[in-house]
This record gives C-alpha cells, sequence and structure tokens, in this order.
C-alpha cells in the first residue's frame, strides 16, 4: 500500500527554481501493476526517486505499507529500501567485478547474512531466472537480457513489496525487452506492486493502470 | 555485512585494478621500507655506539679537575683551580664500594727503539688501569703496583706501537726512549680497536708520576674509580663528592659516572634514530598521497556502483567504512612489502658492512606497519567521506 500526498519537488539549477513535482498525490494498493509515462523533464524519474526513498520531498507526505516513511531518518529509511523495495535500473547496475552470483547475494550480503545461508537462495533464484548456467559469469561476459535478468534477481531477492523499475526495456533489444517485462510481470502476479517508469507507449498499454505526467503533474491516471 | 564479507568486498576492489594497486601499494611498501631501514641503521649505530663505551666496563666514574659549568667550560682552562694529585686518587681508594682507582695523565710524544720512532699517545696510568678498562695484556704483564710517587720507569706497548717499533723482534725487557727518558718494556697490549676515531693501540703506558714528569704536569687530568657492580653509581659518586669536598675545600671537580653517560648518550641517539625515521617518514607521506590519489580516482568510477549501494539500503556509514577499509587494506598490503624490503634491506646492509650491524628492533617493525594502516586510514578519510556524501539519485546517474 502506497500514498503520496501533496508531493512538492523542486530543484535548484543555477539560478533558477525548476518544479520536477507539483502537488503530486497518488495511491497504490498492493499487488498493483503501474506504468509511469511522459515525456522527459516530465517528473517520472523524481516520482520514482521519491517512491524508492532515494529523495525526500520538499513537502508532503509519503506512506507505505502503513508507515509514514516521509518523515523517518536516513538510517530507518536505508532499513525500508533494504527490505521492502527493490530497484531496477536502465542500466542494469551491475557490479562489473562481481560475478552474477554475487551481484545477486550482494544485498544478502549487505544484510549481513552467512555465506552458506545465501547460497542456497541465491542458487534458487539464479535457476528460477534462468542463470543457472552463468553463475560465475561477469558481467561484461552476459548478453543485455542477462544482465537485465540478474539486476531482477538481485531486486527480489530480499523479497521486497514493492519493485520500481526505471526504464527497464530502454537498453535492450526488442526480444529481450519483452522477456525481461514477461518476467517483471510475473513477479507482479506472485503480488509484488510493480511500479515502471517507461516513455515507451507499447510497454505502458501492458500495465493495468497509466500514469501519465507532464511538467510535474499526474496529468491522467486510469 | 559479516566481517568476512567485508573483507572478500574490499579485497576485491583491490584486486580489481591490480597494476594501479600495485602501484600505489609500491609507494608505501617504499616508504614502510626506508623507515624500517632508516630506523634499523639507527638502532645499529646506537647499539653500535653504546657498545664502544661499555668495552671499559660499566661501572665507572670519572673525575675531572674545574667544575663544569652549565656552559660546559672547564674550570681546568684557568689557573684558580686546585688540581687533581695523586694523593686525591689515592685517599678515594679507601671510599667503600671503591674497587680500583686510576690516575690517568694523557699526552702525545716521540717513542723511540733504536733506529725506529714514533709518536704515539702516552697514557700515565696506575697499575690498576688494566683491571678498570678491561684491557687484555698480550705478553709480559701490565705495571706493576709500585708506590705512585716512586714508580719505576716500566713501559707497557700498545699492539701497534709494538709493531711498528719491534715487528717480529722479541720487545720484552728492550729499552727505549720515550720524551728522552728510558723506559723497560715489560709488557704488550692485546688490540682493542678505535674508539671513535682514537687508536687505543697506537698508544703506551707508563706509571701516572712518570708522565706527569715528562709532560711537565703537576697534577692529573683524570681520576676513574671502578665501583663494585652492586653499588648505586649515583649513591658513590656522591661519597666520592663529599670525600673530595672535604680535601679540596670546595667543588672544583667534576664527576661523571658511566651510567649518566650513557643515559645522555643513549638520548642522544635515540633522537637521531627517530630523525632518520622521520627521514623515512617523508616517502611514507608521498605514499599516503598516492593513496589519496588513487582512492579519489576510484570513487569517481565506482560511482554508480555506491549509488547502487544506497539504493539497495546502505548507509552512509557503511560507504564510508567500505572505502576506508578499502585504503587501510591497500595500506597494509604495502606496509607488510614495505617491512620485506626494510628487514631485507638492513640483512643486506649487515652482510655489506659487518661493524655497523643494522638492528631490527621489532617494536619499531610493528609499529611501522600500524604507521603504514593509520596512514591508509588518514588518506582514505577524504575520498571515503565523499563517497559517502554522494546523493544516490546523482550517483546512479553516474553510469
Amino acid at each position: 500500500m502506497i500514498s503520496l500526498q501533496h508531493i512538492e519537488r523542486v530543484f535548484q539549477v543555477g539560478d533558477e527554481e525548476v518544479h520536477a513535482l507539483r502537488d503530486v498525490s497518488m495511491t497504490a494498493a498492493g499487488g498493483e501493476y503501474i506504468a509511469i509515462m511522459g515525456p522527459s523533464g516530465s517528473g517520472k524519474s523524481s516520482l520514482l526517486n521519491i517512491l524508492g526513498l532515494l529523495d525526500r520531498p520538499d513537502s508532503g507526505s509519503y506512506e507505505l505499507d502503513g508507515v509514514k516513511v516521509s518523515e523517518l531518518d536516513e538510517k530507518e529509511q536505508a532499513r525500508i529500501r533494504r527490505h521492502k523495495i527493490g530497484f531496477v535500473f536502465q542500466f542494469f547496475h551491475l557490479v562489473p567485478r562481481l560475478t552474477a552470483f554475487d551481484n545477486i547475494a550482494l544485498p544478502l550480503m549487505l544484510a549481513g547474512m552467512k555465506q552458506d545461508e545465501r547460497q542456497e537462495r541465491v542458487t534458487a533464484a539464479l535457476a528460477a531466472f534462468g542463470l543457472a548456467n552463468r553463475a560465475q559469469h561477469r558481467p561484461d561476459q552476459l548478453s543485455g537480457g542477462q544482465r537485465q535478468r540478474v539486476a531482477i534477481a538481485r531486486a527480489t531477492i530480499m523479497q521486497p513489496s514493492v519493485i520500481l523499475a526505471d526504464e527497464p526495456t530502454g537498453n535492450l533489444d526488442r526480444n529481450a525487452g519483452i522477456e525481461v517485462v514477461e518476467i517483471l510481470e510475473e513477479l507482479n502476479h506472485q503480488g509484488i506492486t510493480l511500479i515502471i517508469v517507461t516513455h515507451d507507449p507499447e510497454l505502458g498499454k501492458r500495465a493495468r493502470r497509466q500514469i501519465l505526467m507532464v511538467d510535474g503533474r499526474i496529468e491522467d491516471d486510469r | 555485512m559479516q566481517i568476512q564479507d567485508f573483507f572478500r568486498y574490499t579485497f576485491n576492489g583491490i584486486r580489481a585494478q591490480r597494476l594501479r594497486s600495485f602501484l600505489t601499494a609500491l609507494g608505501i611498501a617504499v616508504g614502510i621500507g626506508a623507515v624500517v631501514l632508516l630506523t634499523s641503521l639507527g638502532e645499529g649505530l646506537h647499539h653500535f655506539v653504546l657498545g664502544e663505551f661499555t668495552q671499559f666496563g660499566t661501572n665507572l666514574i670519572a673525575i675531572n679537575p674545574g667544575k663544569i659549568t652549565t656552559h660546559g667550560v672547564s674550570g681546568a682552562l684557568l689557573s684558580n683551580v686546585r688540581p687533581l694529585t695523586i694523593e686525591d686518587s689515592a685517599s678515594l681508594k679507601q671510599l667503600p664500594h671503591i674497587l680500583d682507582v686510576v690516575s690517568v695523565v694523557q699526552g702525545n710524544g716521540a717513542i723511540e727503539a733504536g733506529t725506529h720512532q714514533r709518536r704515539a699517545t702516552i697514557y700515565g696510568v696506575d697499575a690498576s688501569a688494566a683491571r678498570v678498562w678491561k684491557f687484555g695484556v698480550a705478553a709480559g704483564r701490565f705495571l706493576p703496583d709500585d708506590p705512585p710517587r716512586s714508580a719505576r720507569s716500566f713501559v707497557v706497548l700498545g699492539s701497534k706501537v709494538r709493531k711498528e717499533l719491534f715487528g717480529n723482534n722479541q720487545a720484552l725487557g728492550e729499552r727505549i726512549r720515550i720524551g728522552g727518558e728510558l723506559f723497560r718494556v715489560i709488557g704488550s697490549m692485546e688490540s682493542k680497536g678505535q674508539m671513535l676515531g682514537f687508536d687505543l693501540d697506537d698508544a703506551v703506558y707508563i706509571p701516572a708520576a712518570k708522565a706527569m714528569a715528562l709532560f711537565n704536569r703537576e697534577s692529573l687530568m683524570e681520576i676513574d674509580l671502578l665501583h663494585s657492580a652492586g653499588s648505586s653509581s649515583s649513591a658513590v659518586a656522591e661519597k666520592v663528592k663529599k670525600a673530595l669536598q672535604a680535601r679540596h675545600g670546595k667543588e672544583d671537580f667534576t664527576i661523571t659516572t658511566q651510567e649518566k653517560m650513557l643515559e645522555i648518550l643513549g638520548g642522544v641517539l635515540n633522537t637521531l634514530t627517530i630523525a632518520v625515521g622521520a627521514l623515512g617518514g617523508i616517502s611514507l607521506l608521498v605514499g599516503g598521497v598516492g593513496i589519496l590519489t588513487i582512492m579519489s580516482i576510484t570513487v569517481n568510477e565506482r560511482t554508480g556502483e555506491i549509488g547502487l549501494l544506497r539504493a539497495m539500503g546502505v548507509e552512509r556509514n557503511q560507504i564510508l567504512v567500505l572505502f576506508l577499509g578499502e585504503a587501510v587494506i591497500l595500506a597494509a598490503i604495502g606496509g607488510l612489502a614495505g617491512l620485506v624490503i626494510g628487514v631485507g634491506g638492513s640483512w643486506l646492509f649487515s652482510l655489506i658492512v659487518p661493524a655497523l650491524p643494522a638492528h631490527i628492533s621489532w617494536a619499531y617493525v610493528a609499529s611501522a606497519e600500524l604507521l603504514a594502516a593509520f596512514v591508509g586510514l588518514l588518506a582514505g578519510v577524504l575520498p571515503a567521506r565523499r563517497a559517502a556524501g554522494l546523493h544516490p539519485v546523482e550517483a546512479l546517474r553516474a553510469e
């Protein structure tokens, strides 16, 4: 359950104030599938950053699963990101010197899970995402689709309640893109809230709910 | 984060840039190597010099005429000082804990034996000198224990003088001229080597009274006392001072205990060791700057990774610790290599110059490694703070 109320975000660019988000309010029930769309500079990435607790709004409140997360301090917000939110990025953001296995295990390792416990979960994840024979490959030895699958496996390894995907297919060819979207949709079927930011209308149409942003405002929500 | 994972992750970061990490660690290695090598040499010098000074024994007290003021000007240069006499020397022998007393007069003179002539140091001493200064007699015997004022004209030759004057011929029983006077050779000394440039073998030993006559002196230049090993040298020195003050009426002499002298000398040598260590420290500083540079570059390159870690719920402090850890581990690896360089270098040095053996102090070695880690920590602070201060959104955008 996500609830944003009157979110404002202003950036200072030179001497100019840029209103990235203007009075944005929205709610999303658990398990929803939402595409946030709009032209570049419309504020959709800013919205995703607020939703992912990577950025703080200048005003307004944000409630996630009954907790007013916008009022938490940095330490507690980090804890929420660790346990409740999985990120999928356009450029994958894999650690280049780590193997696929270690990249997926990274959140578990950072959370302090012991190596033998990690082993089991990561191996299962590798199998589930069709990467079993790629475990010891480094990112530069993987195709784009495989990289994004590693990234999704990493985003879900902590069993978050929300996945935030920023242009997840933006850097993939068509087939790999469809494959990745289907994986994300399958996760959504299992009950994870899926929020995708995209300017690809075809991808947007697949979502059950589309939010259109223009100039920092929610223009349309259906 | 488990501790072994922490090390695995930071090591991984170091290993990913092999050449760069190697060169950076090398900077620290050279610095630590220099610190270890130079302090080892300093310590070696320390041991060497102290060894030189203690070769005459350690329970020695020297008395010189004149009161040394804080400016260190000896009153002996002034004429109104009551000189030390052979009688002073004899009276001190009666004091408790005093084992032996040596009256000393020293000068230079020509020594003739047949057609050979040589200038050498002439020591006017007592029979006790060989015992007090721990000189070994090679042939014959040392000066006999004659009454000081009526000592016979005997001479004992230093090993070099003996060799120069007599070569392989028998010296014992021969008569030589010292400053025109005849002396009979009754012994020759074992080689004692040099001490701080003074060749102790290029000397002859004659009775103190004879030397005083030879150099036309009324008084002694020094009285050396040997006190028993169990007694405190400062307590003995105090008694000596009282006794001599009673004889002279005032304190117109200076007492130097070997203990005090070694203390001062040790202090000077320690300062020297620290000074050369500091010289090595400069190269360590340069190595630290290398770490600072490389860590700054690393933070730049890994900005995207930092953003990712933040997105995955890693706190600022953890980012700080991760990058600090990398700097410290890099420096510690360099430090270990530096220890190998330093210890190996001092070992090599002692092979090449055996006279001045480098002395490796393990306390220095351990603190050098700690110093390396500390330099890494210090050099890592700035880049690590920058890494921790990055805004996650900005950092994620970097890639």
